[in-house]
Order: structure tokens, then C-alpha cells, then sequence
């Protein structure tokens, strides 16, 4: 019989407000406690918003805008770096080029002076050589005339060896000389 | 058990230190102080001690505020429109404090100390007095024109300005009202729906249906923390819309 007691009596604690546990008022229309309220609101609201504007906010305000500022300053220097860095491929681009234009101008001009010198040495060469070939030709003409000169008076004297040999006696120097004469010599 | 069953007694306040009557106004630094004071504590830890070391890459807590402070930015910005930064530190204020006194309200035992209307009220009159003193300080007798709408007809003024001069009267009521309704009308549904838990189970076979109430109480919790954030951010926009008639009367 205790249980269903104890059951009726919890039951009716919550069911029937005790009206002297809150001085059977309701807590937030109990308007003796709003002068103490608004004072420590007053207090700790004015403290609050003292804080925050003359702290709080103002840092964050400026972290950020140092923020903003920084990204906006970072991205401006990659900016400005890419530039730099496209300027100076370009200009690397530029002398590579100039340069192979440059060897290749060079190249040109040492081929040209190298090719002009081989042709003039070339000339004065076969000029030389030229000039020792008639020379030459000069001396061996000037050689077969005097030995074709000579050659008269090799046969004069082979045909008298040759008359004295047959017939015991020199033949006669007119009739010689006619022979001989009846021959032609090469010059 | 049956102190705890009464879904009033949360919100009595218990003078922690008293100093004595003025009149019939007993002045005491009661539970609820400390909780005012509590809440300006940690406002100012994520808002003032996070913030401390300025970095650029921000920890969680200075991300915190940094969130805070955006989100109260755009909203004063959208409502207010141009020359609204001047009250910045009043709406951020507000609504930390609002937001963090709902949210302590929402730990069991803990005390609620919007769910006291002259709280609210007081919140709502610091509104609707910076919009008088700012509107009449920065437009002088223009800031009447708060009370008529641009291109109504002449015949139509006299009851139109009724109607604005009503409606202007009673936005601080609303504002208040609306926050204290919802945070009182909450904890008492809480404690309520909650003390069905181990009524039930001392009433014997009633028992059986206990966890009805507890998973109801649980769904009314999930809710009262909606609400508590929610409330928070209804005052910081209705104050931001308010202070847009200080800011350009007459629109």
C-alpha cells in the first residue's frame, strides 16, 4: 500500500504548484527585482559594449583589412613577377635568336673570305705555274732549235766518216754541202 | 522532487550578494548578474583574448569572430544600407549578447536571464532610443518624416501616419516581447515535457509510455537551441531595420 501512496503524492507535487516555492508571484513580472536587474545589465552590457567598440572590432576590423590588403598586395607581386619573368624569356628568346643570327652571319663571312683567299691563292698558283710552263716550253724550243742546228753538221761529218769509210777517200765539200742540202732538217 | 516538477521556479532570481532596499526594489547581485557577466566574459574571450595575437592565418576561435563579425556586418549592411558601420559595436554587442545569454540558458540547471522581460524590454528601449536620439541628431525635425511615407495621397496621410506613429510605438513592445516570449515559453515547455519523464515513472504502469515525453524532450531541446539562435539574430536585424529609419528617414 506504500507505493500507490508515494506515486499519489509525487504526482501531486507536480501537478499542484507549491505557490510559496517562488512567493507565489511570477519571477519575471515580480517587479521588485527590475531595479537591481536593468543596474547589473546597464553595468555589464555597458561593459560589453565597451569592449567590443573600443577593442574588439576595431581589431578584427583591421585583421581583416591587413588581410584583404596582404592578398590583394601578394597577388599584385605575383602578378608583377610573372611579368618579370615572361619579360626576361622573351628577352633570353630575343638573344638566342640574335645570337644564332650572328653565327650565322659569321659563319657567312668566314666562309665567303676563306673561299675568296683559297680562289686567289689558287690563281697566283696557276699563274705561277703557268707562267714556269712557258718557260719550259720556251727553254725545250729554244733546246730542239739549237740541237736541230747541230744536227747538219753531225751528218756532214757522219756521211764524210761514212764516204771516206766506202770509198778510202773525203768527199768533195762542194758536193757534200749540196747533199746535205737536198735533205731537209727539221728545226 | 516537487521543487523540480514547478516549470516556474527556473526563473526566480536568487540574490547572490544583497545590498538592501531602495523603496520596494530589493538591489542584490543576483544568479542572473553573474550570468550577464559571464556571458561578457566569453564574448570577450572569443571576440578580445582570440583576437589578441592578429593572425593573418586565424585559429579557430579568432575565425570565430572573425565569422561573427562578418555575418553581423552583412546583415547591419543589408538592413541599414550606407552610414550603418557607426553602429556596428552597438547590433555586434547585442547580438553576442543575446546569442550567449540564450545559449547558457540552454544548460541544464543554468538560468535564462532573457526569459526576464525587463531585460528584453531594456535591450529593446537602447534600440529605439538610439534610433530617436541618432534620427533627431543627425536630420533634426526631418527625422519626422520617419512617420510619412513619401507618395501617398493627401487624403490618405492623416490615417497613414496613425498607422506609422502605432507601428513605430510599438516596435520596442515587439522586440522585447518576441524574446522573452520564446525563451520563457521554451524553458517552461522543457521542464514541463522533461518532468513527464519521472512522473510517469512513479505513477506504475504509467511508466511504460515514459519515453514518449523523454524523446519528445529531446526534440524540444534541439529546438529551443534553434530558437535561441534564431532570436538572436531576429533582434540584430529588427534593431539593423530600425536604425535604417535613424539612418535615412523617410524612405
Amino acid at each position: 500500500m506504500a507505493q500507490p501512496a508515494h506515486s499519489t503524492a509525487t504526482h501531486e507535487g507536480f501537478v499542484a504548484t507549491p505557490a510559496a516555492e517562488h512567493g507565489g508571484g511570477f519571477p519575471p513580472f515580480e517587479s521588485h527585482t527590475f531595479a537591481s536587474q536593468l543596474i547589473w545589465l546597464a553595468l555589464a552590457f555597458g561593459l560589453l559594449y565597451y569592449l567590443m567598440d573600443k577593442i574588439a572590432l576595431p581589431r578584427i576590423q583591421a585583421i581583416l583589412h591587413d588581410r584583404a590588403v596582404r592578398l590583394s598586395g601578394d597577388l599584385d607581386e605575383a602578378q608583377r613577377l610573372k611579368a618579370e619573368a615572361d619579360a626576361a624569356g622573351a628577352a633570353y628568346e630575343k638573344s638566342l635568336s640574335d645570337a644564332q643570327a650572328k653565327a650565322q652571319a659569321i659563319a657567312l663571312e668566314t666562309r665567303t673570305a676563306l673561299s675568296q683567299e683559297a680562289e686567289t691563292k689558287r690563281k697566283a698558283l696557276e699563274a705561277e705555274l703557268n707562267a714556269r710552263i712557258a718557260a719550259s716550253e720556251a727553254t725545250l724550243r729554244t733546246r730542239t732549235a739549237e740541237a736541230m742546228g747541230n744536227v747538219r753538221g753531225i751528218a756532214g761529218e757522219t756521211a764524210s766518216a761514212i764516204v771516206e769509210r766506202l770509198t778510202g777517200r773525203s768527199p768533195d765539200e762542194g758536193a757534200l754541202a749540196k747533199a746535205l742540202d737536198s735533205v731537209s732538217f727539221p728545226h | 522532487m516537487a521543487v523540480k516538477m514547478d516549470p516556474i521556479h527556473q526563473f526566480e532570481l536568487k540574490p547572490l550578494v544583497s545590498f538592501g532596499h531602495i523603496g520596494n526594489q530589493e538591489i542584490a547581485f543576483t544568479q542572473s548578474a553573474l550570468y550577464m557577466f559571464a556571458a561578457v566574459g566569453i564574448i570577450a574571450l572569443i571576440t578580445v583574448v582570440a583576437t589578441a595575437r592578429r593572425s593573418v592565418v586565424p585559429g579557430r576561435m579568432q575565425s570565430m569572430a572573425e565569422i561573427f563579425y562578418e555575418f553581423i556586418g552583412s546583415t547591419l549592411r543589408q538592413s541599414a544600407g550606407h552610414g550603418s558601420e557607426r553602429f556596428m559595436p552597438l547590433i555586434f554587442s547585442l547580438f553576442m549578447f543575446v546569442l550567449v545569454l540564450n545559449m547558457l540558458g540552454m544548460i541544464p540547471y543554468a538560468f535564462a536571464v532573457t526569459s526576464h522581460i525587463i531585460v528584453t524590454f531594456a535591450l529593446a528601449f537602447l534600440v529605439i532610443g538610439t534610433v530617436i536620439v541618432y534620427g533627431f541628431m543627425a536630420h533634426g525635425t526631418k527625422f519626422l518624416k520617419v512617420f510619412v511615407p513619401s507618395g501617398v495621397p493627401g487624403w490618405l496621410l492623416p490615417m497613414i501616419v496613425a498607422i506609422e506613429i502605432v507601428s513605430f510605438i510599438s516596435r520596442p513592445i515587439s522586440l522585447a516581447v518576441r524574446l522573452f516570449a520564446n525563451v520563457l515559453a521554451g524553458h517552461i515547455a522543457l521542464k514541463i515535457f522533461a518532468g513527464f519523464v519521472p512522473a510517469l515513472l512513479a505513477a506504475g504502469a504509467w511508466g511504460a509510455i515514459s519515453p514518449l515525453p523523454l524523446a519528445l524532450s529531446v526534440a524540444v531541446t534541439a529546438l529551443e537551441f534553434l530558437v535561441a539562435g534564431l532570436q538572436a539574430y531576429v533582434f540584430a536585424t529588427l534593431a539593423s531595420i530600425y536604425l535604417s529609419d535613424a539612418l535615412h528617414p523617410g524612405h
